[in-house]
């Protein structure tokens, strides 16, 4: 079968303002994903630049906005989208070119919430114990890509993306505040209080919809409010 | 030189790491956490590197659900590895594992757990009690997400410790001075497109494997082997390149690994007929024997006419008939991909699989504290100075002909951590950094100015496309002298057509096109390497099976391929085949 993409460009270089370019491609197959399509138009066009790289939705490159919704292209089914296919970059991150964005101000706010195990008590010669239910606690924490759908699906984060943390980077502080093992929660919540790092999330629950691994942010902040609410009193 | 060009950037580190998986970033953490200056360049960002994609787990006798002890772990790796392993490096990984996995619980892996709160370990391929008795369970799991736990993990230590990273840069070539020391690397910002010379008095080379050879493999997009091919151009040769690995279960016709841990968790395969087939290939380690051997069982079926499928080209592996919860909690990551690309659900159907390019076991030739060792004046296995190679780029060798599943996590944190000890030691005999060469630093800028040339006939996309299709053709599960010496000339002849590549898109900024043609320029190296050292060794041994020649060789074959870029050269070195501190493990016939 045959399909039209329609695929946000921009190179800083020759274009003085980015325009969507149309691509007509044939030879598609039902079950093939975004990704697929991407890589049939840079065969015939190696001007389009986009990340990519495991292919099965394991390393988070390849979080772009397709016809609409962030997603990751490489998990993301042509079958169920409606033609012509949209695909744009992450919204609210700088353009680098066509549809690679500038993920610093993302990282940085992962990297504000310490996220590292930290342990205070001499390191013992074998593993911290930890239940299978004490472990169970980070199931849907741990398991984020990075691929930043969330943070750039909420307008919290497009507003103040130096001053709110963003649903990626508070998944992060939740994953090691409800790590057993973690002897920093005080540390943590008291780092988060503050007028926008985690109050600036007004559960809108976008960045839950997108998560191309079905994690839920919103519930990661919402455990949080709950141990910063008890901190306090 | 006669043009004038601008001055090119430049900065110095005490060590410069090439490659942000679990092998680059466990050095970086060895060497930011002992106050060296250490640069980590990368493609992509760190976590998007491969390591990412490790699923079933990484092997350590820590004995939690069955008695273990890293002597056993040895015995099953040395035979695992079809005696091609050096024996000295194994010890060395073996006994070391159970506190490496031990400091990765520390550093925050969220490992799986048992009820009394110890890792979790499954069973995996290849794994014994005793030296060859029972089943073992040795693989230590994070669910099926084990190499994205350690991944992650390594990464947030390397984020405290401060390491300086050089995300999306990509490395173009070696830079030494007359005297072959390796002093860093020309690296060129792929946002910018401008080079930058990174001086070090180290230089580790971390950068993965060549599963993008193959048409059809388990790969990330970016392994594309940048290191092993850097080394090539540098004169250091491959080693043991004609072994590649085969995962006896990617999903068919697409590459998506489905982890040794489905089968470790009680699947199995089964043919057109329902048969367990693995019974009649390895009647005691049935679908648990070794990678190689349960691929050619697959590949064997499927010849025979007892594939599934309409085309009969794939088996079946099971685990709809294991609890449905046991599978969610054990294999979530498998359970979605499976649903993703094949629409159906493994707690109730069968998963179509086949033997797909995996893991590339030979790589640049080491020792056991990482170093580079080349053949030269005094023996086959003299150092580099400041070159160091970690990692699946690496050939130690402790994987051989065949690498066990488990043992590629294991390598990355046990090499990582032993060449960042040893960078350590040598930077504190070498206080001052050393003069650059500036023929070295010319020819690396002429290999990038290569791709400023314009016109010719041929494009990246399709001779990368040819190239695997050959490399899937002519050096696959079984070979034969006939098939390779065609691909031998077929891969030449497309190394020929490089010539007439040229970019239609010469701008710099991000300009991926740019990248995919150098890595390709990469694969191409690697190739020659492979066909050349696979048609030379006439026996079969772990991966290299051979209709030709079906046994093992010890008497001819017992030893080391190394492969030359200059004159496409092999030459060989023995096997180590003594351990330090136990008696060797003399070559014996492999039964599973």
């Amino acid at each position: 079968m045959s399909i039209s993409v329609s695929v946000y460009r921009y190179n800083p270089e020759a274009d003085e303002s980015p325009f969507m370019q149309q691509y007509e491609l044939n030879d598609i197959a039902a079950d093939m994903m975004v990704l697929d399509l991407l890589k049939k138009i840079k065969a015939q066009d190696e001007t389009l630049s986009f990340r990519h790289s495991c292919g099965e939705g394991v390393c988070g490159s390849d979080g772009v906005n397709i016809n609409g919704t962030n997603g990751l292209s490489c998990i993301t089914p042509i079958s169920t989208l409606k033609q012509p296919i949209e695909i744009r970059p992450l919204p609210g991150l700088p353009v680098i070119r066509d549809l690679v964005v500038d993920m610093e101000q993302f990282y940085k706010q992962y990297r504000a919430v310490k996220p590292y195990l930290i342990v205070n008590d001499p390191e013992t010669e074998v593993e911290y114990r930890q239940s299978p239910q004490q472990r169970e606690q980070i199931d849907g924490l741990y398991e984020c890509v990075m691929c930043a759908c969330c943070s750039t699906a909420c307008p919290s984060f497009w507003w103040n993306p130096d001053k709110f943390l963003g649903p990626a980077a508070l998944l992060q502080s939740a994953r090691f505040v409800l790590d057993s093992r973690d002897q920093a929660t005080e540390e943590r919540l008291d780092d988060l209080e503050d007028a926008y790092k985690l109050y600036r999330c007004h559960t809108i629950m976008n960045c839950a919809q997108v998560c191309p691994k079905g994690l839920n942010p919103t519930l990661a902040i919402g455990k949080l409010r709950s141990k910063m609410l008890k901190q306090l009193l | 030189m006669s043009e004038i060009r601008k001055p090119i950037e430049k900065r110095r580190f005490d060590a410069l790491v090439i490659g942000a998986g679990g092998g680059g970033l466990r050095a970086a953490l060895q060497l930011a956490q002992a106050d060296a200056a250490v640069a980590v360049v990368s493609k992509v960002f760190p976590t998007r590197s491969h390591t990412v994609a490790a699923q079933g787990g990484v092997n350590a006798a820590l004995a939690n659900v069955s008695p273990d002890n890293w002597h056993w772990h040895m015995y099953d790796t040395v035979k695992g590895s079809d005696y091609l392993g050096d024996q000295d490096a194994i010890e060395y990984m073996c006994r070391a594992a159970s506190r490496l996995v031990i400091e990765l619980e520390h550093f925050g892996v969220p490992f799986s757990r048992l009820d009394n709160g110890k890792i979790y370990q499954r069973p995996f391929g290849g794994q014994s009690q005793n030296f060859g008795g029972d089943q073992a369970a040795r693989t230590c799991a994070a669910a099926d997400r084990t190499g994205h736990a350690i991944l992650h993990s390594l990464y947030q230590q390397n984020i405290r410790a401060k390491t300086n990273f050089f995300d999306e840069y990509f490395a173009i070539d070696l830079l030494n001075d007359e005297d072959g020391y390796i002093l860093g690397a020309l690296v060129m910002s792929i946002e910018t497109g401008e080079p930058l010379i990174i001086e070090a008095k180290t230089t580790l080379i971390a950068t993965g494997g060549a599963g993008q050879l193959y048409r059809t493999n388990t790969n990330a997009h970016i392994n594309t082997g940048d290191g092993m091919a850097m080394a090539l151009r540098a004169g250091i040769p491959l080693q043991d390149m004609e072994f590649f690995q085969f995962h006896p279960t990617g999903i068919a016709g697409k590459g998506m690994l489905i982890t040794e841990g489905a089968r470790g968790e009680g699947g199995y395969l089964v043919n057109k007929n329902g048969e367990r087939f693995m019974e009649r290939y390895a009647p005691n380690a049935k679908d648990l024997a070794s990678r190689d051997v349960v691929s050619r069982a697959i590949a064997t079926e499927i010849r025979e006419g007892r594939g599934c499928g309409p085309n009969g080209d794939y088996a079946l592996l099971k685990v709809d008939h294991l609890d449905a919860d046991v599978v969610k909690k054990r294999l979530p990551g498998i359970y979605d991909l499976v649903r993703t690309f094949l629409h159906i659900d493994p707690t109730e159907e069968a998963i179509p699989v086949a033997p797909t390019a995996h893991y590339t076991m030979g790589g640049i030739p080491s020792n056991r504290y990482g170093q580079v060792v080349v053949p030269e004046l005094h023996g086959a296995e003299e150092v580099i100075p400041g070159l160091y190679a970690v990692g699946e780029c690496a050939c130690v060798s402790v994987h051989g002909a065949n690498r066990l599943g488990g043992n590629s996590l294991l390598d990355i944190v046990v090499f990582g951590r032993a060449a960042g000890n040893h960078i350590i030691e040598y930077l504190a005999e070498s206080r001052f950094h050393r003069a650059l060469s500036q023929d070295s630093v010319d020819s690396a800028l002429e290999h990038l100015a290569r791709w400023e040339r314009r016109g010719g006939t041929e494009s990246v996309d399709v001779i990368r496309s040819e190239l695997q299709a050959t490399m899937e053709e002519y050096c696959g599960v079984f070979r034969t002298e006939e098939v390779m010496k065609e691909g031998v000339e077929k891969v030449l002849e497309l190394e020929a057509r490089m010539q007439n590549v040229c970019l239609k898109d010469h701008s710099k900024i991000f300009n991926t096109a740019r990248i995919e043609a150098m890595e390709l320029e990469n694969l191409m190296d690697i190739a020659v390497a492979a066909v050349t050292s696979a048609l030379a060794r006439k026996e079969s041994r772990g991966a290299h099976s051979r209709i030709d020649y079906p046994d093992r060789d010890d008497e001819r074959w017992l030893k080391h391929s190394l492969f030359f870029k200059q004159g496409r050269k092999l030459d060989y070195k023995p096997v180590r085949m003594k351990p330090k501190t136990v008696e060797a493990f003399p070559p014996k016939p492999r039964v599973y």
